[in-house]
């Protein structure tokens, strides 16, 4: 079994792994368990992370660790800067002060390698995203083959894996505008999948999605968490968040006000800004 | 029989509510002799009277109109048009038929060169490389000044400077070389703003689908945007064409080249008939249509997808 080195060299210099995707059976064992390195370090660290936009300070000094295997909610108000968080993690956004590491590597230094960092990375985003111009196994296969250099045959093998294991085979040759949105939204993430990322970010992969279909896209992310997969959610679905978060953060005008065990974040919570935006969500009929 | 909810009985029954001019049935229809006949056989009888008052009216401008036999004897006159066809190497005719071939040669070549040249130049625009600026400069000079001058300028100016600099595999070229020339420098700065106006159409959040995989920027590029930026750019490109087509015909004022237009002059000098600039243009109008129509159909097909596409995703 070759995994993907866990604690990937995330420099500038190249990766010399030639990284298997990920295959339906790794994902059942949650693979990465074994490894002591990955094992005795944290996957995600912010230290005092600051980012703007023009006079808009969006995150104002982010703190934040996430363990390996650890299923981390960013909850909090729209505007918050849940979206920001996660983009910056993904290096889609630079921070203007405070460091990122992944696997005790900080990936905000410069000379970072920022296409090494993204694909030990798997991002999902509210809108899907995917490549209308792409099957969707085209879509899966793009990754692996022009960014790992994963041979066209292999990687089709491996994407059809994915995709059966997610219930999406018959979908393999249609076009993203043929799915409905909660096929999407799982092809999107199997697509992240197959570069066999060490931590996926889910940025309110449901909010886009029809009532009916949003409890489809919860399962798979459900089954990502059971496997041991590590997650940095954001998500308005207090009860999913409840429900599959080792730790819930709530997250208020770019600084985490509070974070905890989701049993004592919703039902105990010590800040009044977290009381009140949890009321509301109560009220709303929303918890 | 009281409505339901009516205590007083009476003022709400049936028959007043028909008094009261409820509308009989099938008032609805409107009168005369059905109004669904006019979006049907109707509307097609109108629209073919209506044809074909156009047309008469038309043909009888020419053959009623004061100058009208000078007109069909100098434009339409059937023996000089076949002749300025076929060309006389007798009496000195071009002919404008083979012209015309020479013509399609040459828009078929600076047709490929355009496509390629504009792409780089498109791509080189877009490319946020530090080590690429000085090539990102040239291509934005370059394109703010080819689609300032006018074509005919570029013609001159490469018909008639090339040669003049005595610079040996440059001067030496021949007309129709200096002529593709020309229309390539010129056309791609407007064909790259083309491509580049699709790049911009693709959202933002496909490059960062894309770079989020790891794609670098150039990757990104050359899988994600670009194939999706072709897609929406090919109507608009049709139509750049379409124009381009009728444009080689000024190359013809270098001299040597024998196309449509230029056989039109020679044949005008030497008879006096202008026959022949009907020939030219008719045959420009059997490529430009086709094209123009080919062109329609794809938006038409672009736009439906479009409609279904969003109907999917909701
Ligand atoms: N590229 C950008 N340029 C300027 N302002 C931005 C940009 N991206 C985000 N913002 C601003 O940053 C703030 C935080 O946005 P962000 O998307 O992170 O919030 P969020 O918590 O994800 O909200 P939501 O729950 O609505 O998704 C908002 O005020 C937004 O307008
Ligand atoms: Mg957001």
């Amino acid at each position: 079994m070759s995994e993907p080195d866990v604690t990937p060299d995330l420099g500038g210099a190249q990766l010399g792994d030639t990284a298997q995707l990920v295959d339906a059976a790794k994902l059942d064992d949650g693979a990465q368990n074994g490894d002591p390195a990955f094992a005795s370090q944290e996957a995600v660290r912010l230290e005092d992370v600051h980012k703007s936009f023009g006079d808009l300070e969006v995150l104002r000094g982010i703190d934040l660790s996430v363990a390996p295997h650890q299923v981390i909610c960013l909850i909090g108000a729209s505007g918050s800067g849940k979206s920001t968080l996660l983009r910056c993690v993904n290096l889609l956004e630079s921070v203007n002060r405070g460091r990122i590491l992944l696997w005790g590597q900080d990936v905000t230094a410069p000379g970072v390698d920022e296409n090494a960092v993204r694909r030990h990375i798997g991002i999902v985003f509210q809108s899907f995203n995917l490549f209308p111009h792409m099957t969707v196994l085209r879509n899966i296969t793009l990754g692996p083959t022009r960014v790992l250099g994963v041979p066209r045959d292999e990687a089709e093998e491996a994407g059809r894996a994915l995709l059966v294991r997610f219930g999406l085979s018959e979908k393999q040759d249609d076009y993203p505008d043929r799915l409905s949105g909660g096929q999407q939204q799982r092809v999107a993430i199997v697509r992240a999948l197959a570069m066999q990322p060490g931590i996926m970010l889910l940025d309110e992969v449901t909010s886009a999605l029809d009532p009916e279909l949003v409890s489809e896209v919860l399962g798979v992310i459900r089954e990502l968490a059971a496997a041991g997969m590590t997650m940095l959610i954001a998500t308005h679905e207090m009860g999913f968040a409840r429900d599959i978060a080792d730790r819930v953060c709530f997250l208020d005008e770019g600084v985490i006000l509070e974070q905890g065990p989701p049993g004592q974040v919703f039902t105990a919570p010590g800040n009044s800004r977290t009381q009140q935006f949890l009321r509301r969500i109560v009220d709303a009929g929303r918890l | 029989m009281p409505v339901r909810g009516s205590r007083e009985g009476a003022y709400l029954d049936e028959q007043t509510l028909l008094a009261a001019g409820a509308p009989p049935p099938g008032s609805f229809e409107g009168n005369g002799r059905g109004s669904h006949l006019l979006g049907g056989q109707r509307a097609a009888a109108v629209s073919t009277v209506s044809t074909v008052v156009f047309i008469g009216a038309v043909i009888a401008l020419f053959v009623f109109a004061p100058g009208a036999a000078a007109v069909r004897h100098t434009f339409f006159n059937p023996q000089q048009m076949k002749q300025a066809f076929l060309g006389d190497p007798s009496k000195g005719l071009y002919s404008v038929g083979k012209g015309l071939i020479l013509n399609i040669e040459m828009f078929l070549i600076a047709e490929v060169l355009i496509l390629f040249c504009a792409l780089v130049i498109a791509v080189l625009r877009q490319l946020r490389n530090p080590v690429l600026f000085p090539f990102r400069m040239l291509a934005v000079v370059y394109t703010d000044v080819f689609r300032g001058v006018p074509l005919i300028i570029v013609i001159y100016g490469i018909g008639f400077g090339a040669p003049a600099l005595y610079i040996r595999g440059i001067s030496t070229q021949s007309d129709f070389v200096y002529g593709i020339a020309a229309l390539v420098l010129s056309y791609s700065a407007y064909v790259a703003e083309v491509y580049r106006a699709g790049i911009n159409s693709v959202h933002q959040s496909q490059v960062a689908a894309a770079r989020s995989l790891g794609l670098s920027q150039w990757k990104s590029l050359r899988f994600v945007v670009l194939p999706q930026a072709v897609r929406t750019v090919i109507p608009p490109l049709l139509n750049d064409f379409i124009s381009l087509q009728k444009d080689t015909a000024l190359v013809s004022t270098l001299g040597a080249v024998i196309e449509a237009n230029r056989a039109a002059q020679i044949d005008s000098s030497t008879l006096f008939v202008y026959s022949s600039y009907t020939v030219a243009a008719l045959l420009f109008l059997c490529l430009t249509i086709p094209l123009a129509r080919f062109t329609d159909r794809l938006i038409a097909r672009d736009v439906s997808r479009r409609l279904a596409g969003g109907r999917a995703v909701r």
